[in-house]
């Protein structure tokens, strides 16, 4: 019964709450959309945290869609002996990952500046941030080669809920590390859009292309 | 032709006096407020010394404003690549304490404390974590050159003087110093904009005024490094940048900005002028030697009917022309060539001019008074109080001709002006200093009198915004916005039926 729930209502539950108290949030306040930097505060700690944490966790974040959205590219990419330099690549950038928060987390706690400016909500998501990843390190080194049995287990599970037909069968066998690691990545899709989470979709990509210079005209049709 | 009006200004810091009127005035009005307690968008500096915040000058420390790369104009900071790269740490972001950390006192002890042997006192707390802290700089920490050999030291504008220019400016009984108020310069080619990923920094194209879209803001932070002066401001409690809006809910209304209306010196002129857009990027790509030049070649003449017919097909109304044929910013700028841009080789493009301070008196004493006349006209510039090297430092590249001129032109008014009022200089005497620096003098009463007795009027000219007309075009109901003025809902407050 908890696991029909874990699996197969909370991951529904999470993504609805996140796309609709998202698009909430972005709306009726869209000043709060943004990762509330305290750089300027604290600087030196920072890099050692901010840096390392967010460059392992996309590549991190990067290799589980991959191995999710196409299993057999990625299989493929792990064939031939190449299994064994990406599994150490995988549990480097998990340490990292896990330094990263650590050095942000005791940042955030212990630096008055940056206390001045936090709230509860960060020090739970910043907690569950820490669990995620040190579960996620764990599964990398008790259950070897997770890159090869991911995207038969993990994968389908997740394929099953993409395709609206939720199915237990792929997830009910694993260990229970495994679980915990999934329902985290759901619990932590819940709180995207009720803390600053939701810097995720403020990446600024259309920067490439505008010109250096804005103008904006109060008068409409005024100019080209 | 792309013409484009700019609400510019002009600085004459002859008659700076260093009250920080404007700097309190803007303070009350615009950033009283949690977040934005370190922030001055008005300061006044003194020079030498090393400014607010420390070493802002320092390109090389904090990487503002433009630079030329082979053809192209890239920002110094990075390049668009590089800015997505440095998102989650901008290695070139000024700290806090660069600033200063601000502070308020725990006055409820004086009330509260238990009787004893000494006296209570107000211990200092900071106001970003309400600690006790040790006051250790301010905004103004080297005030009237307070600390120099610390602060004047180490301005950076002494680049390239001598030992002896340096004696000058820091030896007893000869140092010298004048006032350097700084506001947001509203370039025409600004850094902060530039640098700013989520595009959420403007420029206005009514007035080309610089603001920061607080709802578009993301807070990347590097609009902080991109700006050479360092005029743009991290609210730390809010995560947005902030800067000086140059009051523009007062423009609007027809009112001076705060920091120009409360000038105790009568320092400041604001007024429109006309530029081409077209020609931003190569004039900010020219060699640094003809940088100021070239800016007042993008300026153009609202008196030349070509201009004139290119504005109106860009939709600019009879009235703002009128406006910048009558801008004191025109006639400094343009006209007499005596202001000139703050640090043009940030290559922004900085809209705020300023005149070079002739003051301290350059001349010689002579039998009690001071002696303007030596055998050679303007022998005495050379031996100016104020090193030429360090003023072109700052207001020419480096270069001292342009600065020189405008010394030259200085003081030629003031003979002419002591040959009409005094009489003691001969009028063929002022007559040819004058037509050294190539004034008639009209144009030097002209000068005088926009100098030492203009009226606000004339300091202030500030076009008619016609708000109820863009209303209309925006809205089709002119009344739609009627008594909402600084107020103008985003979301209507409607209740009810």
């Amino acid at each position: 019964m908890s696991e029909l729930f874990w699996f197969a209502v909370f991951p529904y539950l999470a993504v609805a709450l996140a796309v609709v108290v998202g698009i909430y949030r972005f709306v009726g306040a869209r000043f709060s959309y943004s990762s509330l930097s305290s750089q300027f505060l604290e600087s030196s700690r920072l890099f050692w945290g901010s840096v390392p944490w967010h460059y392992a966790i996309l590549f991190i974040l990067a290799a589980h869609t991959l191995a999710w959205l196409a299993p057999q590219p990625w299989i493929d990419l792990l064939g031939g002996g190449r299994a064994y330099p990406l599994e150490v690549l995988g549990v480097g950038l998990s340490l990292l990952s896990i330094a990263g928060l650590v050095a942000l987390f005791t940042r955030r706690l212990l630096n008055p500046r940056v206390r001045a400016v936090t709230t509860p909500m960060d020090v739970v998501l910043l907690l569950v941030l820490l669990g995620q990843v040190v579960l996620g390190a764990a599964i990398a080194v008790t259950l070897r080669f997770g890159g090869l049995w991911y995207p038969a287990t993990a994968g389908a599970w997740l394929w099953s809920l993409a395709t609206l037909s939720p199915s237990l069968q792929s997830v009910t066998p694993l260990p229970m590390l495994v679980k915990l690691h999934a329902a985290g990545g759901f619990l932590l899709v819940v709180l995207f859009p009720f803390t600053r989470l939701v810097h995720l979709v403020s990446l600024p990509l259309g920067y490439l292309w505008r010109p250096y210079q804005v103008v904006m005209w109060y008068r409409r049709g005024a100019r080209p | 032709m792309d013409i484009r009006r700019q609400i510019s200004m002009v600085f004459h810091l002859d008659k700076c006096i260093g009250c920080h009127t404007c700097t309190v005035a803007c303070k009350n009005v615009w950033t009283d407020r949690k977040g934005a307690e370190y922030m001055w968008w008005n300061n006044v500096e003194t020079k030498p010394g090393t400014g607010y915040p420390t070493h802002w000058e320092d390109q090389e420390k904090y990487r503002g404003g433009w630079m030329v790369d082979g053809n192209e104009l890239r920002l110094k900071l990075q390049r668009k690549g590089g800015a997505l790269g440095n998102i989650f740490y901008n290695p070139r972001l000024p700290q806090l304490d660069d600033y200063y950390e601000p502070w308020t006192y725990k006055y409820q002890d004086l009330f509260d404390a238990p009787e004893g042997d000494d006296q209570p006192t107000a211990r200092p707390v900071s106001m970003v974590s309400g600690e006790y802290m040790d006051i250790e700089a301010g905004p103004n920490w080297d005030d009237d050159l307070g600390g120099s050999p610390v602060y004047a030291a180490n301005d950076p504008n002494l680049k390239g003087l001598d030992e002896e220019e340096r004696r000058q400016l820091t030896d007893l009984e000869r140092m010298v110093f004048f006032y350097l108020p700084r506001i947001c310069n509203h370039c025409a080619n600004p850094g902060c904009s530039a640098a700013c990923p989520m595009g959420a920094i403007y420029k206005r194209g009514e007035d080309g005024i610089v603001l920061v879209s607080q709802e578009k803001c993301r807070g990347w932070r590097m609009c902080i490094s991109g700006c050479p002066y360092k005029k743009v401001y991290y609210n730390w409690s809010t995560g947005k940048s902030e800067k000086c809006v140059l009051c523009f809910p007062r423009l609007e209304t027809g009112q001076a900005p705060a920091c120009f209306h409360s000038c105790v010196g009568r320092i400041r002129y604001l007024g429109v002028v006309l530029y081409d857009a077209d020609r931003i990027e190569e004039t900010a790509k020219v060699d640094e030697q003809r940088l100021v030049e070239a800016q007042r070649e993008m300026i153009l003449d609202p008196f030349d009917p070509a201009v004139i017919a290119a504005a109106k097909k860009n939709g600019i109304s009879d009235e703002w022309i009128d406006a910048a044929q009558r801008s004191p910013v025109y006639k400094f700028v343009k006209r007499w060539h005596l202001a000139l841009p703050l640090h043009p080789e940030f290559r922004t493009l900085p809209m705020l001019f300023y005149i070079p301070p002739l003051s301290p008196v350059m001349a010689s004493m002579k039998k009690g008074s001071y002696d303007i006349e030596e055998t050679e006209f303007f022998g005495t510039i050379d031996k100016a109080r104020v090193p030429l090297q360090f003023m072109a430092n700052l207001f020419s590249a480096g270069d001292i001709a342009p600065v020189s001129y405008v010394l030259r032109r200085l003081i030629a008014v003031r003979a002419h002006r002591r040959s009409v009022s005094v009489g003691d200089i001969s009028k063929e005497k002022a007559g040819s200093m004058l037509a050294e620096v190539g004034l008639t003098p009209d144009e030097a009463d002209g000068i005088f009198k926009l100098t030492s007795l203009p009226t606000y009027d004339e300091r202030f000219v500030i076009p008619p915004y016609q708000r109820d007309a863009a209303i209309e075009e925006l809205w089709n109901d002119p009344l739609s916005q009627k008594g909402e003025t600084g107020f103008g809902f985003r979301a209507r407050p409607k209740r009810g039926a």
